[in-house]
């Protein structure tokens, strides 16, 4: 059917174009670690608000999302932690952003969403929620604000972290 | 051609689905004006307005009833002048027509009382008045007659002229019809099943997150069956309106194949932030993703070789001379070629979109009508847009009003959509939320004021580019005293059909290998949204934090 030297490179180079766009999306997703929201099932429902700190510089922020707020609405954490937001709704769907990250997920009642992030910058992080929930959706945000260190505090221990990278590698 | 005149029954039948098109979108570009005039505070609070029954309207109206009514026009004439036949059944015609118009009104009831503020996704748990679900399914049902009747026609022709080739503008036409059948299956089931009875009472408790599944299973072919409507006028009248031919119908061919197979089994790409659906299957649906856009690529190098022919064919030298000699002073091949223009730009944003984690950065921004604004709202809507030029008076026997308004309408609406699309897309990457009364908004960023203002000035023009058509087809249809002198713009090919392997024309095995992919891309996703949600969700209305219960 083909016959037309233009049409075997304009089918070939289109073939091309989108498996080298596929390994691009795969090597972020794989060799980065930017990863999409997945499906979360071993998990008690996170339908608390909270924010606990686990482990030295790292967090789990428990957020319910409701008609026309986030709770909490206000987060503190330390500059240079690593925080696991559990996301839920209590009522309809909504949505949650977090700007400047890479932290986008869905709300949607029943069902808990999960992302990660790491809060290096200290600064405000403004979080809205980006899907329509009724009549004051245009209202509901919520901030999360890094502090800086105290001076003195170095954050997770340098060979504590890099120890724990290489057990990574090690597995 | 020729030997079949269409008749005033077929042409009275087709030319009212028009009319309904042109009321939906006037009241749909209205609110489109309030919504980028709203958004960057250059609107008052006015008592009458509500932004989100006006956002509900735009998106009802011109994304599924501004649609529907002219690719059922649009395709049944295809139809019946590339096989030369009369329509199956004006009656059938009728009834789907009859079915769809209810359910428009039916839905139109229930947002104009500010019962349906739910946008044109109605996601659930938020409700709706039951009328507006029933609406949604007549509106549904009217468009699988309609479709029937097409099919019915193709069906007959190929009886009476068996081993025939199917010309290239009905072959695209059942595309679109096949792939509408096996879309709306899944948004059918949605309301069918869970929407409607839970709306109406019968039981009190839904599934939100299996609701947006299907929803999203439907989502995908739907701008599909939106967009290859306007790659049949492309294909098909394009190279002839430009006085030259389409390069390659094989080609043509293998592109309308490749969308019936891929478009369905991908729809969780609109779903990459969701909770309950695996990120290994969100992956393969990012790669299916990525096997659907490879037809639209095709096509891109096809209509451009066919564009550059017919530039040489009117005496084009060079490398770019051929550009500056095709007609660009017709309103019909301008505004389809303005279309394409844009598509360009609404495809490569939509490789952004279907990124898998790229995706992060843009879903449900701004960028995301951003993006459809280009593509449904330029490259489909602009297309019916050109075409209505000629189509109104092949169906009405009156010449086009005025051809000054028309090409004023083609580019100030090009203008327009480059100017709102890029001041959306910025404002998306800066993090605008998308489907927000923005200027209402305490946490409104001084940051995104600049684009809200440019969206603002591009979507005035487009408003205005919209004005100018309806005046236009308006005075064509009612004040127009010239005959009209037109015919069905129909394209021959440079590599004609008769290089299309054979095997092309096999509906049933396509059919099959379509049902195939849709098994295997959706069982696992339907089964971790069922383990994973539950049937929990009371309804809500808008306005109101409590539950129905």
């Amino acid at each position: 059917m083909v016959q037309d030297p233009f049409e075997r490179v304009a089918i070939f180079g289109a073939g091309l174009l989108m498996t080298a766009f596929f390994l691009a999306i795969v090597v972020g997703a794989f060799g980065l670690g930017i990863r999409v929201p997945t499906c979360v099932t071993d998990i008690p429902p996170f339908d608390q608000p909270a924010v606990v700190e686990v482990a030295p510089g790292q967090y789990v922020v428990n957020v319910v999302a409701q008609m026309w707020l986030f709770n909490p609405r206000e987060i503190r954490i330390p500059a240079g932690s690593l925080v696991t937001f559990n996301l839920t709704s209590k009522d309809v769907q909504h949505g949650f952003k977090i700007l400047n990250t890479n932290v986008n997920m869905m709300a949607v009642p029943g069902v808990v969403n999960r992302a990660q992030a790491r809060f290096d910058q200290p600064g405000e992080y403004l979080i809205v929620c980006h899907e329509y929930c009724g009549l004051g959706h245009h209202a509901m945000s919520a901030r999360i604000i890094v502090e800086p260190r105290a001076a003195g505090d170095q954050g997770p221990d340098p060979a504590r972290a890099v120890a724990s990278a290489l057990a990574c590698w090690a597995r | 051609m020729g030997a079949m005149a269409i008749s005033e029954g077929e042409k009275r039948l087709l030319r009212w689905h028009l009319y309904i098109a042109y009321i939906a979108i006037a009241v749909g570009i209205l609110f489109g004006l309030l919504q980028v005039l709203s958004r960057a505070r250059l609107l008052p609070p006015m008592p009458w307005y509500d932004y989100y029954q006006g956002l509900t309207f735009h998106g009802v109206l011109n994304a599924l009833v501004w649609t529907t009514f002219n690719i059922v026009a649009l395709l049944a004439l295809a139809v019946r002048a590339s096989l030369s036949r009369p329509l199956y059944s004006l009656s059938l015609g009728w009834t789907g027509f009859g079915l769809m118009t209810i359910g428009v009104a039916a839905a139109g009831y229930a947002i104009l009382t500010r019962q349906a503020n739910v946008l044109y996704t109605f996601y659930p748990p938020l409700m709706a008045h039951p009328a507006f679900y029933l609406g949604a399914t007549l509106l549904i049902v009217g468009s699988w007659v309609a479709g029937a009747n097409v099919i019915l026609t193709y069906v007959a022709w190929r009886r009476e002229n068996p081993g025939q080739r199917t010309p290239l503008m009905t072959f695209g036409s059942i595309v679109v019809f096949v792939l509408w059948y096996i879309a709306t299956l899944g948004v059918a089931i949605e309301v069918l099943f869970l929407l409607l009875p839970w709306s109406l009472g019968l039981v009190k408790q839904t599934n939100p997150m299996l609701a947006r599944t299907l929803f999203w299973y439907f989502g995908h072919p739907l701008v599909y069956f939106w967009l290859l409507p306007a790659y049949v006028a492309w294909y098909t009248m394009v190279p002839r309106l430009a006085g030259g031919k389409l390069y390659s119908d094989p080609m043509a061919r293998l592109a309308f194949l490749m969308l019936l197979l891929f478009s369905t089994p991908i729809g969780v790409h609109h779903q990459y932030t969701d909770p309950a659906i695996g990120q290994e299957w969100k992956l393969v649906h990012a790669f299916g993703t990525f096997i659907v856009t490879i037809p639209s690529l095709l096509t891109a190098f096809n209509l451009m070789a066919s564009l550059e022919y017919a530039g040489r064919q009117r005496g084009g030298r060079g490398l770019i001379d051929w550009i500056f000699r095709l007609p660009w002073g017709e309103p019909a091949f301008a505004g389809a070629t303005l279309s394409m223009i844009a598509f360009a730009f609404g495809g490569i944003s939509g490789i952004v979109n279907a990124s898998y984690n790229v995706n992060l950065v843009v879903h449900n921004t701004s960028w995301v009508p951003g993006h459809l604004h280009l593509t449904v709202g330029t490259a489909v809507t602009l297309t019916f847009m050109a075409m209505a030029t000629w189509m109104v008076p092949y169906l009405t026997g009156r010449a086009l009003w005025s051809r000054k308004v028309a090409l004023a309408n083609m580019y100030v609406w090009f203008v327009g959509v480059m100017i709102f699309a890029v001041g959306m897309m910025r404002g998306g990457l800066e993090g605008e939320p998308r489907r927000t009364n923005l200027g209402f908004s305490p946490y409104l960023l001084p940051e995104w004021m600049p684009f809200l203002v440019m969206a603002a000035i591009g979507g005035t023009l487009m408003f205005i580019a919209g004005v100018l058509f309806l005046l236009n087809m308006a005075m064509t249809i009612w004040f127009s005293r010239q005959p009209a002198q037109v015919e069905v713009p129909i394209s021959d090919a440079l590599h004609t059909a008769a290089d299309a392997p054979l095997a092309f024309e096999r509906w049933r095995v396509w059919l099959a290998v379509a049902a195939v992919l849709i098994v295997i891309s959706y069982t696992p996703v339907l089964t971790q949204v069922l383990q994973t949600s539950p049937f929990s969700a009371y309804g809500f209305l808008p306005s109101n934090p409590a539950p129905i219960r």
